[in-house]
């Protein structure tokens, strides 16, 4: 019995396929600036926060760094609502996925504050800016900019790790991959041109973060 | 409805847990010995070599775990294998390995000095010797706590293989979820149980890192 390759499907499938990648998409944008954003504030909590909120993000980052993203991602969808809070699948997803990065470019973004020199703060501070302003104007963009490389690859890697929130129904790539071959019967094909459209996106998004940050950060990020 | 007892779930979860360090191993060995030969072609002399082990490096960098086991689970049986969700799990999860850690020993390599090749040359060795007795073991050692690290990452990968069917942590959880309708109490204790395998290792790769800064 020999089993012979069929692509013949693939025409009336780059419909449901360009929506997946789609909704894909979006959830790692929606991702990215919200991790980014909460890290930035996890990270400055951590460093300059009353001792129990340096604690509560210690453990936090722990806790998320030592269990699946599958799990999390259950507990969340699955778990919550028995609590009360109800969530659509995709909103659980962004949920899950925001919290889950956010626990890695904490730690990231850290590291990015603690390379900005001293010296940085208190010149700023000489000259009468405020708290506030000396971290958003002089040690964030100087930290950004260290850190930038770092933040490209963890996103990159939570856009990979999206494909398990097909498991709760969410249409993203994976979702219709898995619609497309229960149709077709036609499983390896069909995970073989998805997989190979998620290597797309991830050497596109790449080089996409590369070049925006080139532009954005300046010089120097690589 | 089954009725079922905290300690019936915390039982039944931990009977599963085995699997799941079971897969973590044998992965993590399969994918050292396939990952070694990874290294080999990585930082070959021959430059169509390096390339081919680059692409492969690329490949199960640049592409969701979730995919590489779906196609084994689905392209093995097409070579005329049979293929249970175990073999589909443990080869999955091996040729992911061996890439991440082809990667990371090939950073240690990268990072010795030149002159332990030149030094190794002009004691008489060859190639191989060199590899096997001046370069591989500096390499080993200055990428320990990365190798733990991915340690760490592996072993919350395999829950990825509930999706195709292996029986193990996540997949039993989902099943006494189904019976008990508590998946508050379900999926906290298996994340719990993933935590006390993850941590201490976290810890350790840690301290691994701090003693090779201090150096």
């Amino acid at each position: 019995m020999g089993y012979s390759l069929d692509f013949g499907w693939l025409a009336g499938a780059a419909g449901a396929i360009a929506r997946g990648a789609a909704t894909t998409v979006l959830l790692i944008v929606v991702t990215t600036l919200a991790g980014t954003f909460l890290s930035i504030l996890g990270a400055a909590g951590k460093r300059s926060g009353p001792k129990p909120l340096r604690t509560a993000i210690a453990a936090y980052v722990e806790v998320m760094r030592n269990t699946p993203f599958l799990v999390q991602l259950f507990f969340i969808f699955f778990g919550l609502p028995s609590l009360g809070i109800r969530l659509d699948p995709i909103l659980a997803a962004m949920l899950a996925m925001t919290l889950n990065m956010a626990a890695y470019t904490i730690e990231i973004v850290g590291a990015g504050l603690d390379a900005v020199p001293r010296g940085q703060t208190e010149a700023a501070l000489a000259l009468g800016l405020r708290p506030r302003q000396v971290f958003v104007k002089i040690v964030l963009p100087q930290a950004l900019k260290v850190i930038y490389p770092a933040l490209t690859s963890q996103i990159v890697i939570m856009m990979l790790e999206s494909a398990v929130v097909s498991q709760i129904a969410v249409r993203e790539l994976t979702y219709e991959a898995d619609m497309l071959q229960a149709r077709t019967f036609r499983a390896f094909e069909t995970y073989f041109v998805v997989t190979l459209v998620y290597l797309g996106l991830s050497m596109g998004l790449r080089r996409l973060l590369v070049s925006g940050g080139r532009r954005a950060l300046g010089a120097g990020v690589s | 409805m089954i009725e079922f007892t905290v300690w019936d779930i915390v039982r039944n979860l931990l009977l599963a847990t085995r699997w799941t360090v079971l897969l973590s191993l044998a992965a993590f060995i399969g994918g050292a010995l396939v990952g070694l030969v990874v290294l080999f072609f990585r930082i070959a002399k021959n430059k169509w070599i390096k390339r081919i082990a680059s692409g492969y490096i690329a490949l199960f960098q640049g592409t969701p775990l979730l995919m590489q086991l779906f196609l084994m689970f689905f392209g093995l049986p097409m070579l005329g294998l049979r293929i249970e969700p175990w073999t589909a799990a443990m080869l999955g999860l091996t040729f992911f390995a061996s890439a991440y850690l082809a990667e990371i020993w090939r950073s240690g390599v990268d990072a010795l000095p030149r002159g332990q090749w030149d030094a190794g040359a002009s004691l008489g060795l060859h190639y191989l010797q060199e590899l096997r007795l001046i370069i591989l073991p500096q390499a080993f050692a200055i990428t320990r706590a990365p190798t733990v690290g991915f340690l760490v990452q592996l072993i919350k990968s395999t829950a990825l293989t509930s999706i195709i069917g292996f029986e193990e942590l996540v997949r039993t959880s989902n099943a006494i979820n189904n019976a008990t309708f508590e998946p508050f109490t379900v999926y906290g204790l298996v994340a719990l149980i993933f935590f006390v395998m993850c941590f201490p290792l976290t810890q350790y790769a840690r301290s691994l890192e701090k003693r090779a800064s201090a150096h």
